[in-house]
């Protein structure tokens, strides 16, 4: 789960993170009050999406009067932003986060994730902020700075004074680097948070430390024991059906083809994808039914696929090993007298009640096409979808 | 021979007289597993399938001098539940929990430093020697003892591997399910290293998955250390970047783990990369049969 950068500073703000003076705003009034409460002449007003890029995609406004604030509040809020990592269909802005303006001398980039290598808490520090720290990473290695945190350990000073010195630091600002470096492996901790994002983090001209934008990303698995951090979910950031998927307990992803999948396992629920590209067909999602499959799952399961009006043929492909072909087919059968599907399905059963599961799909009369393995299952589906 | 347990392996269940735990216990029994007791804390004296329920892992292992643990505990309590069974020395730690935050599994990694135990999973279908042991939630019917080792890190494809290779007649020596989380216990390396130890194994089939870099990592070790032929599949090759599939392990981040690049490493290193799981049991026969047309 994402949070916004305004959840992302607050969290900062309790973890002793020193951020910019702000406020989020969900109306021109709010965002007045808030600028009027905050000194200066100038404001920044930013879009709250769940995405990077924003400022490029007009998501950003620096306004030089409480008018101007207004003005941009109300040309964002309600609008739709499209970002180099939004998608083509863009996200909708229900909010603004209104700040401060700094007088910054350079930008530097911090964050902090659970690396599965090293199998440790990874920091990466880089004196080349605010750009985009992928291209820096491939073209400047050498840019990029990086200390591995042990779990039993925590983090160590002079971890933090290797990447305080290499990121060019005067020795007098280690001390405001060691407060924020702790702050985040504190709140990594205690949130169960798996990456946290400062770019740019801000050395302003009296030489503080400042983050300027935040990303926080939450480990789903640790939720239950973070109820405060459930609460600041929004769906409305999230592809609707991916939150219905997850009201089933599925796992879902919304892709851009036509040939509908329902599988069992996320390895075999990838590979099916693969093999359905590989013989030139585009799949419309990822869908993984998980093991406990229930035939009411598999009903929910297609009425989720064919939500999506792009999808022209459907694709089952299930193996059975706890769960029973038998039960699948019972699903299937009974999810297509409701819904009343009129585009074409096959199914591949394969393990325990194969058998059973595909003389009850005979049985039914409906117009359902077998297959016998996953190949031979992609190239009907291809067949069927044109 | 076979790899990690065999017919002799003593089994005991954590999480014991839970329903995913109970139903799964039992179908190891049939399958004709050592399952010699569980562990449910508070149930501990009481008698479930026929076994006897302890409070402890200590405890069990004290009573029943088991060398295997298999864990259903629910995520919450399934790390504390992983470094128990280290501290009561026990050697095989299966876990099949799904769902376990990644940062508790990061501090039991840790801690499994000061321990010599085998941790298989979390987030695994588990691991089987065919007609001797096993220990997980896979269908025992499909298997057939045999000649293949199989390492994998997704449940499913594990079982087309399973089905393809008892099709073709070659069967299995030993089925390892790694697990698809990002923080695991034993990975390819640990897994591959065995098989090529073991005088079962003629052949190995590697499953594995977008995301991380244990493939490429294989891949150096099988081209430095593995005499024997290697058949490898890579799911998620035309998944989109960045997009979560279900596996938190299945994330393609920063250019690395992507699967051309795994697929290239692998075939440099000689393995005999299929680009449909359903070829994984005709090419392995193929390796092992030149000569068989």
């Amino acid at each position: 789960m994402n949070l916004h950068e305004y959840q992302s500073k607050e969290l900062f703000s309790e973890y002793g993170i020193p951020t910019p003076k702000g406020k989020v705003a969900f109306s021109c009034a709010e965002a007045a009050q808030i600028a009027k409460s905050i000194s200066g002449d100038k404001w920044v007003v930013k879009a709250q999406v769940h995405s990077g890029g924003r400022g490029k995609a007009g998501g950003v406004v620096v306004a030089p009067s409480i008018a101007e604030v207004e003005k941009a509040t109300n040309h964002l809020i309600g609008s739709t932003l499209v970002t180099i990592q939004s998608g083509p269909q863009g996200l909708p802005v229900e909010s603004v986060l209104i700040e401060e303006t700094l007088e910054q001398a350079t930008e530097l980039y911090l964050s902090a994730l659970v690396d599965r290598t090293s199998e440790r808490v990874l920091f990466i520090a880089s004196e080349a902020g605010g750009m985009d720290i992928e291209e820096i990473a491939i073209h400047s290695p050498d840019k990029i700075l990086s200390c591995k945190v042990d779990p039993i350990l925590g983090l160590q000073p002079f971890q933090i004074r290797d990447i305080g010195f290499g990121l060019g630091l005067h020795s007098s600002q280690i001390s405001s680097l060691t407060k924020i470096m702790s702050g985040m492996y504190l709140l990594l901790i205690d949130k169960d948070l798996t990456q946290i994002e400062i770019n740019p983090l801000v050395v302003n001209k009296r030489g503080e430390l400042i983050a300027l934008d935040g990303k926080i990303n939450v480990d789903d698995n640790a939720l239950f024991a973070h109820p405060e951090i459930q609460a600041k979910r929004d769906v409305g950031q999230e592809d609707s059906a991916e939150t219905a998927a997850r009201e089933y307990d599925l796992s879902y992803v919304t892709l851009d083809g036509n040939i509908g999948c329902m599988v069992n396992g996320a390895g075999l629920a990838m590979a099916t994808l693969d093999v359905i590209k590989l013989y030139g067909g585009k799949p419309a999602n990822f869908l993984d039914v998980g093991g406990g499959t229930t035939a009411e799952k598999v009903a929910q399961a297609f009425k989720l696929i064919l939500s999506d009006h792009k999808v022209t043929a459907l694709l089952v492909n299930i193996f059975g090993g706890i769960v029973r072909c038998d039960l699948i087919a019972e699903g299937i059968i009974s999810a297509v007298k409701e819904v009343g599907i009129s585009i074409p399905v096959v199914v591949r059963l394969e393990g325990t009640n194969s058998a059973e599961g595909l003389s009850l799909i005979q049985a039914s009369g409906l117009a359902i096409i077998s297959a016998s393995d996953l190949d031979d299952a992609a190239r009907k589906a291809v067949e069927a979808a044109k | 021979m076979s790899i990690l347990i065999n017919k002799s392996t003593k089994l005991i269940c954590q999480g014991f007289t839970g329903k995913q735990a109970t139903f799964h216990s039992k179908q190891c029994i049939d399958y004709g597993t050592k399952l010699v007791g569980g562990v449910t804390p508070g149930r501990g004296g009481e008698t479930h399938l026929d076994r006897p329920v302890f409070d402890t892992v200590k405890k069990a292992v004290q009573e029943t001098s088991a060398t295997a643990s298999m864990i259903y505990v629910p995520p919450p309590f399934a790390a504390d539940a992983i470094i128990e069974a280290a501290d009561a020395g026990i050697q095989i730690i299966v876990c099949i929990t799904e769902g376990i935050p990644v940062l508790q599994m990061l501090r039991a990694k840790a801690a499994l430093r000061y321990h010599d135990a085998m941790l298989i999973g979390p987030n695994c279908p588990g691991v089987i020697t065919p007609g001797e042991c096993k220990i997980g939630i896979m269908p025992g019917f499909i298997h057939m003892q045999g000649s293949v080792g199989i390492v994998s890190r997704s449940g499913t494809l594990t079982y087309e591997a399973v089905h393809q290779t008892t099709k073709v007649g070659l069967g299995q020596s030993t089925c390892v399910g790694i697990g698809g989380d990002p923080i695991k216990g034993m990975d390819f390396v640990d897994v591959l290293k065995m098989f090529e130890a073991d005088t079962q194994t003629k052949g190995i089939i590697m499953v594995g998955e977008i995301g991380g870099d244990a493939e490429e990592a294989a891949a150096d070790f099988i081209r430095s250390s593995i005499s024997k032929p290697v058949v490898g599949y890579i799911a998620g090759l035309t998944a989109p970047p960045g997009k979560r599939m279900g596996h938190a392990g299945a994330i393609v981040t920063g250019g690395k783990g992507t699967g051309s690049g795994k697929v290239s490493s692998l075939q440099q290193a000689g393995v005999e990369v299929v680009s449909s799981p359903s070829d994984m049991g005709s090419a392995i026969f193929k390796l092992l049969n030149p000569l068989d047309k």
